[in-house]
């Protein structure tokens, strides 16, 4: 067993909950079986929408590119069985909105034919990290953890020095354990797509940080450390405490840095990947394979039968509940995420997507309704379980009285949602709820501001055009104006001349007519 | 299959407002017990008249306002606030003065500004402020201990007393009431007396008056109690005895002939409760780690002050209700640092 490093530090609050690991971390991950029906929404990850490469009818083959980036913050999506694309329409997603999105909906074909695939780069030490990164932008590749933010923008330093690559291995909500069981069962992948990140960022070393519940996982990396011989790998054992696995948390404990609020690790020489998706990365530039699944956690009293499965993206829900043993009659929630911060959605027949790391099927007991909520009385438990270290109550009253100014002078923004100061609040508040609320009144009056000044802008500018074309046109005028004044002061006889020799012509023409008449008459 | 949604987190710890103020009364029995039995069932029968009375207001001004008053009576602020004013008030006064004082708490200090949370002002405190300058005689009257007076009142006795007025008692009253510890410290200092001589009376007992001190103990232990099951924070309780004791202690090594000594001021007025059941009330107090060292530290000065050279003998009541004022400013300024902000930004 290679050394096992200790955190340097802690953080702030944090709460020890139970941690329901044991329903579904004991059996090894299952691979899903293929569904009929496979349903894509063209946004899973944070950034732009991707655009579709194929149209409905179009055959399309295991590991072929659907939908591509559509601007840099975006990522490809790509056919995780082969089959026919049937529909591309708006359908429901699970998304904490409710609201549908465009998604490709593919009917399989049972073949399971792969499509050409990129050639696996084996050798990665020698590779042009810029081309690893471009593998990880087609494979569509987004952080795994939940966050799904696209690996190759956030692997994209710009050139600034990386000291640290974390692996954030922490999994610290209750409930999940697909990450415990990948690095059981995967340790080689995760060291592999550690290396690579660790290549694609020059990072110095890497720190991978794991929390105390999972001895096997720690166990199966270290073997695997100790076996590549890896000196600058370590395994950092964190406390089991939640939110370790948040990324500001996890960077504090591994290397007593702050990063700056509002700030990116980035600018502290660290990056942060999820080590579900440091596996994706092994995947794609070992193999060349695309993320078209995940393991998914199916837990909860309200399964039968708890574990992990291997789905593809895009798989029903239902489809995995019934291979997870079914509903149990207590069943009455379904989350997707882990119970602080994942979102309880409407409908099982939603599709698996990239981010989905656990289904939690609530049982007797589990989840019950909140409670009515009663007045804050300011007894400070959220304040001393907030692990960003703000005031939640302060936020709670702003937030609650429409005061946004207010609510940012108290860091609204530095709120992680974890979820610790709803979980201790004796007054049952859905403080979280008001952040949320509170942060997108901000996006959107942000949005109207940026709207107005649009307008504002093309309001001045047309003002200004308007006054340029009149001051232009009295320029003109005054210029022609000029001009015949000029010429008018320039032949003041001219005129004389001109009327005479008018005068002249008519004369001439006169007698030229008496001539005629004269003829004609004799 | 559907289901129905909620917002996260889905789970929650099995904290509570009533399991709060469940612990509050909990903890406030022991210091209880030892009022009743040192001043008799007058303390009892306080609590009774004052909680009814909170409950019945708390009750009324709901149903006034509109709403249910179940869950407002079931998290069971409105007796704490009763029980609280109750334990601060002379043990045998006349029953609608406590009636007042508990139904100003309820309606006026606490209801009509939105109810438990929104209350600026100690509820109890307030009350306890109103009867003290509505009724100075008896307000300032105690009964002795009974381990001074060698007389402990019945049930009966204080019955009497209390809906029927002192005359009930005959002449007994005179034997077995007096001025508080401090009101005696108070009145001996102005006629100049050393501390020394004062010392002398029976009044005073170890290090503070007698049976006070013991009452106050009994309040230390349950108010440890509920710091203990993180109830309260040790900050505001702590900084205020600390101040208090601090600047009690440097008059007293300055001259302890004229300024008492500092364990007096812990042990024999209502420092301790103050301390641990009054400053430490979340609504008004205030609520950042630091803001909590100043309010509390504040409150012991000032209760050193007011009693030093103001015109009451104790002076928590109006100390806290100063700082109430205080405090909201207290926050502001003293926000911690968040999670990644400079160290010297503070918000």
């Amino acid at each position: 067993m290679p050394e096992i490093i200790r955190p340097v530090a802690d953080f702030h609050g944090g709460l020890h909950i139970d941690d329901h690991k044991a329903e579904s971390a004991a059996s090894p991950v299952r691979e899903a079986a293929l569904p009929r029906r496979l349903q894509l929404p063209l946004q899973q990850h944070i950034g732009q929408p991707a655009e579709p490469v194929v149209k409905v009818g179009d055959k399309v083959l295991k590991g072929q590119l659907l939908a591509r980036a559509s601007d840099y913050v975006s990522a490809n999506l790509h056919a995780p069985s082969s089959g026919t694309v049937v529909q591309i329409a708006e359908l429901p997603i699970p998304h904490p909105s409710g609201l549908p999105a465009e998604c490709i909906v593919i009917e399989t074909d049972g073949e399971d034919r792969w499509g050409e695939l990129p050639e696996p780069i084996t050798d990665y030490l020698q590779a042009d990290p810029a081309d690893l990164r471009e593998r990880l932008r087609w494979a569509g590749i987004v952080g795994l953890g939940g966050a799904v933010f696209p690996t190759s923008v956030k692997t994209n330093t710009g050139g600034r020095p990386i000291q640290t690559l974390v692996i954030n291995a922490a999994e610290c909500e209750p409930y999940i354990t697909c990450d415990d069981r990948l690095m059981r069962e995967q340790p080689n992948d995760v060291i592999d797509g550690a290396l690579i990140l660790r290549h694609i960022v020059d990072a110095g070393q890497v720190l991978i940080g794991i929390e105390d519940n999972k001895p096997e996982a720690i166990e199966a990396l270290g073997a695997e450390i100790e076996a590549r011989g890896l000196e600058d790998v370590r395994l950092c054992v964190v406390p089991t405490k939640y939110p370790s696995g948040g990324e500001k948390q996890l960077i504090r404990l591994l290397t007593g840095i702050e990063v700056p609020s509002h700030g990116l690790p980035l600018e502290v020489g660290i990056l942060c990947q999820n080590v579900a998706t440091a596996a994706t990365v092994a995947d794609a530039v070992l193999r060349g394979r695309p993320l078209i699944s995940r393991i998914v956690t199916l837990t909860g009293g309200g399964l039968g039968a708890p574990g992990n499965l291997r789905a593809r993206i895009g798989t029903p829900i239902g489809e995995l509940v019934e291979q997870a043993g079914g509903y149990t009659p207590a069943a009455h929630k379904l989350v997707m995420g882990g119970p602080m911060m994942g979102f309880a959605l409407p409908d099982d027949g939603l599709p698996v997507t990239k981010g989905c790391n656990c289904l939690i099927v609530a049982g007797e007991g589990e989840f019950p309704p909140p409670r009515p909520a009663s007045a804050c009385i300011r007894c400070g438990e959220c304040v001393k379980v907030c692990p960003a270290q703000l005031l939640p109550q302060q936020l709670y009253w702003y937030a609650r009285a429409r005061d946004f100014d207010k609510t940012q002078d108290y860091h609204l923004f530095d709120c992680i949602e974890c979820g610790c100061c709803a979980y201790v609040c004796p007054a049952h508040i859905p403080l979280v709820h008001y952040y949320r609320f509170a942060k997108t009144e901000i996006w959107a009056s942000e949005r109207e501001r940026r709207k107005s000044d649009h307008a504002r802008r093309r309001h001045e500018f047309r003002e200004a055009r308007l006054a340029r074309l009149e001051a232009e046109r009295k320029a003109r005028l005054r210029k022609k104006k000029e001009a015949l004044e000029k010429k008018q002061a320039a032949g003041g006889d001219g005129k004389k001349a001109e009327i005479e020799a008018a005068m002249k012509r008519v004369a001439a023409k006169k007698a030229a007519r008496e001539q005629v008449r004269q003829e004609s008459e004799s | 299959m559907q289901f129905s949604i909620d917002s996260s987190p889905h789970v929650q710890g099995g904290n509570d407002v009533q399991r709060v103020m469940g612990q509050v009364l909990l903890a406030l029995l022991p210091g209880t017990l030892a009022l009743w039995w040192y001043f008799g069932w007058g303390v009892v029968i306080n609590i009774g008249i004052a909680g009814l009375t909170a409950v019945l207001s708390e009750w009324v001004v709901l149903r006034l306002r509109g709403r249910d008053p179940r869950p407002a009576i079931a998290d069971l602020s409105a007796l704490v606030t009763a029980w609280l004013l109750a334990l601060a008030l002379p043990p045998l006064l006349p029953w609608w003065q406590t009636v007042i004082g508990s139904a100003f708490a309820i309606v006026l200090v606490k209801q009509l500004f939105g109810g438990l949370g929104y209350n600026p002002f100690n509820p109890a405190m307030a009350a306890y402020a109103l009867l003290l300058i509505s009724f100075p005689a008896d307000m300032t009257h105690w009964l002795l201990p009974s381990v001074l007076s060698q007389h402990s009142v019945s049930f009966g006795e204080a019955w009497q007393t209390i809906f029927q007025g002192k005359q009930a008692l005959g002449p007994t009253w005179d034997m077995i009431s007096g001025a508080t510890p401090l009101g005696h410290m108070r009145t001996e200092l102005s006629q100049n007396h050393m501390i020394s001589e004062i010392r002398r009376s029976p009044v005073w007992g170890d290090f503070g008056g007698r049976g006070w001190e013991w009452v106050g103990n009994w309040f230390l232990l349950g108010g440890l109690f509920l710091v203990w099951r993180g109830v309260i924070s040790w900050r505001i309780p702590a900084s205020m005895l600390g101040a208090l004791l601090l600047v009690a202690g440097l008059f007293w090594a300055i001259d302890a002939q004229t300024h008492p000594f500092p364990a007096f001021h812990l042990f024999s007025g209502g420092a301790i409760l103050g301390a641990f059941f009054i400053a430490t009330d979340p609504v008004t107090a205030s609520t950042t780690p630091r803001g909590q060292l100043i309010y509390g530290a504040l409150i012991g000065l000032l209760v050193f002050v007011i009693r030093s050279w103001g015109g009451y003998p104790d002076a928590v009541a109006f100390s806290v209700l100063l700082m109430n004022m205080a405090a909201p400013t207290i926050d502001h300024y003293t926000q911690p640092r968040v999670f990644g902000a400079r160290e010297d930004e503070h918000g």
